[in-house]
Order: structure tokens, then C-alpha cells, then sequence
């Protein structure tokens, strides 16, 4: 078993207003796992994002980042694209390393590069305004990138396209994912995504917020558009399904 | 391609002459009536004057009324300057922690709605070796408020996702200020630099009438006091008419400003397309 990169080890997060966001929660992510999780909201999937992301702290349990200096180096991207709407995207992409008070003469290449990566070439003047929702998460993504992250931290990052640029995000995602070798924790309520996508899905149940599977998709890579419609996604899909269904019938009853 | 854009600029040239033209023919059938009316019911000039006859005690008064045109212009431009920049500064101040805010807001409201003719007798009194550092300050108490008050919902509504992302990348405060809440706040406070302008005239000529019972001679709105005194009215109407233009030229100024400064990413500042 390599050097983990991160552990939770039966971590509780209780909000001020009494809610129990997540409770007991386990879960280890080796260096270039792409790990999805699903669950229906209020599952606390969210939850688990934030505070590997040091946006609040666990109530209970202890998380561990393994190796030096890692907590720094995770690149986020939301739901929404949250891109500044006064800058264009060149300005966009280099807000992580103006933070950090990189002069943009010794960046630009980097900052290409990441919008290239992304296939924005061409836009690199232009404003959010300008731009439809999937390029506009497209620069959200090159912001993400131009840190070059150990781990990539994406909260339902797709949840607000339409299906076909959804699915072209989804390819374009993975094959850097297999060029560039990051860890990436993916949230989503969409199962055909997080299959599509992951070499692990975490299922969790939400009042309180916790993990109820943990099942690895054992499916080779690079995956295609034949892989959607293949017998063994589908057995994935009805698993993750059955694990969701359980804890609902739990939860009536 | 090229052609495609001159079209559409065509159609915005054609757009923004309307948007010009329109409000004119409102003014111009407005000046027709006033003068057929004038006419027709021989009022006589001591009441109402007629628009030509405004005109022509214009002309004749320039050189009279101009100057002191010049110094309500100082009055408003120095009130409207030192309420942006202490509003800006106060704002910030109340950005930076909510109990600086809940402490000290409740006084910005007390300045705003204590009524400028009731303190402005005793801010001339106090300033008395200084009547135009008097004028200044009864204009600055009105305009500053619309600034502080937008300007700091501005600073306080910047993006939350965004506010978490400089959070992840280990942003400073100051870093959050500068990057993130100044600019997020900058529609807000073009905003009030709108409100502020105007108010900064209308303090300023409200104080000048309270200075002016007191026998101050100053500005643009002693001459308006002293001509109605006097029983001069087309002397007080060309002196208001003046008072206007400068009201609308502070505002349309500040509005080309406001638009030229959001015009690549505020929905204010951006055509709908469709």
C-alpha cells in the first residue's frame, strides 16, 4: 500500500445551527485516484470538499495530509464558475498566482499553457460576460490548473450545462486527468458522471451525512464514449443505484 | 465581419441620437408651450416671464451671474471630492468588521437625515471667518452619506465562491480588499457617486440661501435669493436655468464616467442583446 495523500479518519462536522453535517466519516485518497462522490443532497459531500480545502474545520476526528506542504497546494472549482467579472480571462486564470505575488511577465507562459490546456486559445481578452457557461467553466478550470494542484478539489462542476457540453467536459477532464497523473475528488449527483469518470465512487447518505459504499470501478482507461453504453457501466450504475436505494428504504422505515 | 460590425455600429449611433433627441423634443415643446401660454394669458413678466425674455436677461446678466456660477461650482466640486473620498474611506472602515459597522452606522444616518436648513445657520456661525469652508461642509453632509451606504453594501456583497477561492489560495486581507471587495463594490459606488453629485448642488445652494438671508454674497443661489428680493424675476429664472444645467451636467457626467468605467462586465453598463 503507497503513502496515502490524505486521510479522514471518523471525522464529525456539526454546524453552529445544530446540524449534523457529517458524521464518522473514513476515507483515505491515494496519490492519482479519482474519486467521486455521490449522494443525495444534504449528504455532506460538500462538506467534505470544504474541509479538505481548510474552508472550516472538522468538530471531530482527525484529518491528515500526508508528505510536506500539500494543504496549500489544491486547486477548487465550483459549481459555479465564479470568475471575476471585471477581468478577462488572462486575468482570470492568473488570479491564483498574483496571490501569491508571481509578477504576470514570469507567469505568462504558464497561464497559456493553462488556457490552451483547456482549449480556450482565442479568448484570452475576452470578459465572462462574453462567454457561454461551458467556456466559462472551461476558464474556471484553466485557473484551477495554472497552480499545477496535487489534489484537484470539483464540486459538482458540470451540475449547471446542458447534457452535450457536460459530456465533452467529462472526456476533456479525464484524459488530462490521465495525462497530468493529479488526485482529483469529484462531487456530483449525476452516477453516470461519477462512473464515467472515477476509479472510486464513495456513496453517502445524508441526517446524518455519512459513507454508506465505497465501490471501485475497475474499468480501463483511457475510457471511451463505447465504454457509456458497455454492459460493465451499467453494472456500476445499478450498484450505485442499489447502495443509494438501501439507505432511503433505512430511512422510511 | 467588418461589415457586420459597422452595422451593428451604425445601429448604436442611430440608438444614441434617439437617446439624445427624445428627451430634446420633450424640452422644446415644453419651452413652446410655456411661451404660447406666457402669450396668450399676458402674464406679466414679474410672475411668470416668457423662455425669451429669460434668455436675453441671461445674455445681458452673464457677466454678473457667471462668476458666481463659478464659485457654486467650486462649492459643489470640493463638497462632492471630500464626500468621496472620506465616504470610500468610511466605507472601507465599516467593511472591515461588522461591529465597526453596527457601531458607527447609526451616526452616518443621523447626519444624513438631520435636515441641512436646520444646521447650516450654525455651521455658517462656527465657520463664520470662512464662509465658503462653511458652504463646503453643509454640501459634504449630504452627499456623503449615498456613498458610504452603497459603497459599503458593495464591499460586503462580493461573490461567495469567489471570497472562499482567494480564502483557498491564501490571500491576504488586504490582497481580498483590493482584488476582490473594491472592485465588486465599484457598480455600488458609481452608483452613489450619482446620488452624491447631485446632492453635493443642492447642499451647496441650500446653504448658500441660508448664508444668503444671513447677507453672505456667494454663489449661484444668492444671486436666485437677491433677484426674487429684488422682484426680478427673469434675472431669478435665468440664474435657476443655470442651476440646471450644471445639475444635469454634473449628472451626465458622472454617468458617462460610471459607463465608461463598467463597460466590459456590468449588466448597467451592457446592452441586452436581443
Amino acid at each position: 500500500m503507497p503513502v496515502p495523500l490524505l486521510t479522514f479518519k471518523v471525522i464529525d462536522k456539526v454546524y453552529q445551527n445544530g446540524t449534523v453535517a457529517l458524521q464518522g466519516v473514513n476515507l483515505i485518497v491515494q496519490p492519482g485516484e479519482f474519486i467521486s462522490l455521490v449522494g443525495p443532497s444534504g449528504c455532506g459531500k460538500s462538506t467534505v470538499l470544504r474541509l479538505v480545502a481548510g474552508l472550516g474545520t472538522p468538530t471531530g476526528g482527525l484529518m491528515n495530509w500526508h508528505g510536506p506542504n500539500n494543504q496549500r497546494n489544491l486547486a477548487f472549482v465550483f459549481q459555479d464558475p465564479a470568475l471575476m467579472p471585471w477581468a478577462n480571462v488572462v486575468e482570470n486564470v492568473y488570479l491564483p498566482l498574483k496571490l501569491k505575488g508571481q509578477p504576470l511577465r514570469s507567469v505568462r507562459e504558464r497561464i497559456q499553457a493553462a488556457i490552451n490546456t483547456v482549449d480556450l486559445c482565442g479568448c484570452e481578452k475576452s470578459y465572462p460576460r462574453q462567454l457561454s457557461g461551458g467556456m466559462k467553466m472551461r476558464v474556471s478550470i484553466a485557473r484551477a490548473l495554472v497552480t499545477t494542484p496535487q489534489i484537484l478539489l470539483m464540486d459538482e462542476p458540470f451540475g449547471a450545462l446542458d447534457e452535450m457540453t457536460r459530456s465533452r467536459l467529462n472526456s476533456d477532464l479525464l484524459h488530462l486527468w490521465e495525462k497530468k497523473h493529479w488526485t482529483v475528488l469529484f462531487v456530483t449527483h449525476n452516477i453516470y458522471e461519477a462512473v464515467y469518470l472515477s476509479t472510486r465512487v464513495i456513496v453517502m447518505a445524508a441526517h446524518p451525512g455519512r459513507v454508506v459504499a465505497n465501490i471501485p470501478i475497475e474499468a480501463a482507461y483511457p475510457r471511451t464514449d463505447s465504454f457509456r453504453t458497455s454492459s460493465q457501466f451499467n453494472y456500476y450504475c445499478r450498484e450505485i443505484m442499489a447502495a443509494l436505494s438501501e439507505v432511503e428504504g433505512v430511512g422510511v422505515s | 465581419m467588418g461589415k457586420q460590425v459597422s452595422q451593428v455600429f451604425d445601429k448604436r449611433n442611430s440608438k444614441t441620437a434617439w437617446n439624445w433627441l427624445a428627451p430634446a423634443l420633450v424640452g422644446l415643446v415644453g419651452v413652446i408651450s410655456w411661451d404660447i401660454f406666457v402669450r396668450l394669458t399676458n402674464t406679466p413678466p414679474y410672475l411668470l416671464p416668457g423662455p425669451g425674455l429669460v434668455i436675453k436677461t441671461l445674455v445681458e446678466e452673464w457677466g454678473d451671474l457667471f462668476p458666481s456660477l463659478l464659485v457654486t461650482v467650486q462649492i459643489t466640486l470640493v463638497a462632492f471630492l471630500t464626500a468621496v473620498v472620506s465616504g470610500l474611506l468610511i466605507a472601507i472602515l465599516f467593511a472591515q468588521s461588522k461591529w465597526v459597522e453596527r457601531s458607527f452606522f447609526p451616526y452616518a444616518v443621523i447626519l444624513q437625515t438631520t435636515p441641512i436648513v436646520a444646521i447650516a445657520p450654525l455651521i455658517i456661525i462656527w465657520l463664520q471667518n470662512n464662509t465658503f469652508m462653511a458652504l463646503v461642509v453643509c454640501a459634504w453632509i449630504v452627499a456623503f452619506f449615498p456613498i458610504v451606504s452603497n459603497t459599503t453594501l458593495g464591499l460586503n456583497s462580493a461573490d461567495h465562491n469567489l471570497q472562499n477561492l482567494f480564502e483557498i489560495y491564501g490571500a491576504s486581507r488586504w490582497q481580498t480588499l483590493i482584488h476582490l471587495r473594491l472592485p465588486s463594490a465599484l457598480p455600488y459606488f458609481l452608483g452613489g457617486l450619482r446620488i452624491s453629485g447631485g446632492l453635493a448642488l443642492i447642499g451647496a445652494v441650500v446653504a448658500e440661501f441660508v448664508a444668503g438671508t444671513g447677507g453672505t454674497r456667494s454663489g449661484i443661489a444668492y444671486q436666485i435669493l437677491i433677484s426674487s428680493f429684488n422682484l426680478e424675476i427673469p434675472r431669478m429664472f435665468a440664474a435657476l436655468a443655470m442651476t440646471t444645467v450644471l445639475g444635469v451636467a454634473i449628472f451626465v457626467g458622472l454617468t458617462v464616467l460610471s459607463d465608461r468605467l463598467l463597460q466590459h462586465w456590468h449588466e448597467s453598463a451592457i446592452k441586452r442583446e436581443n
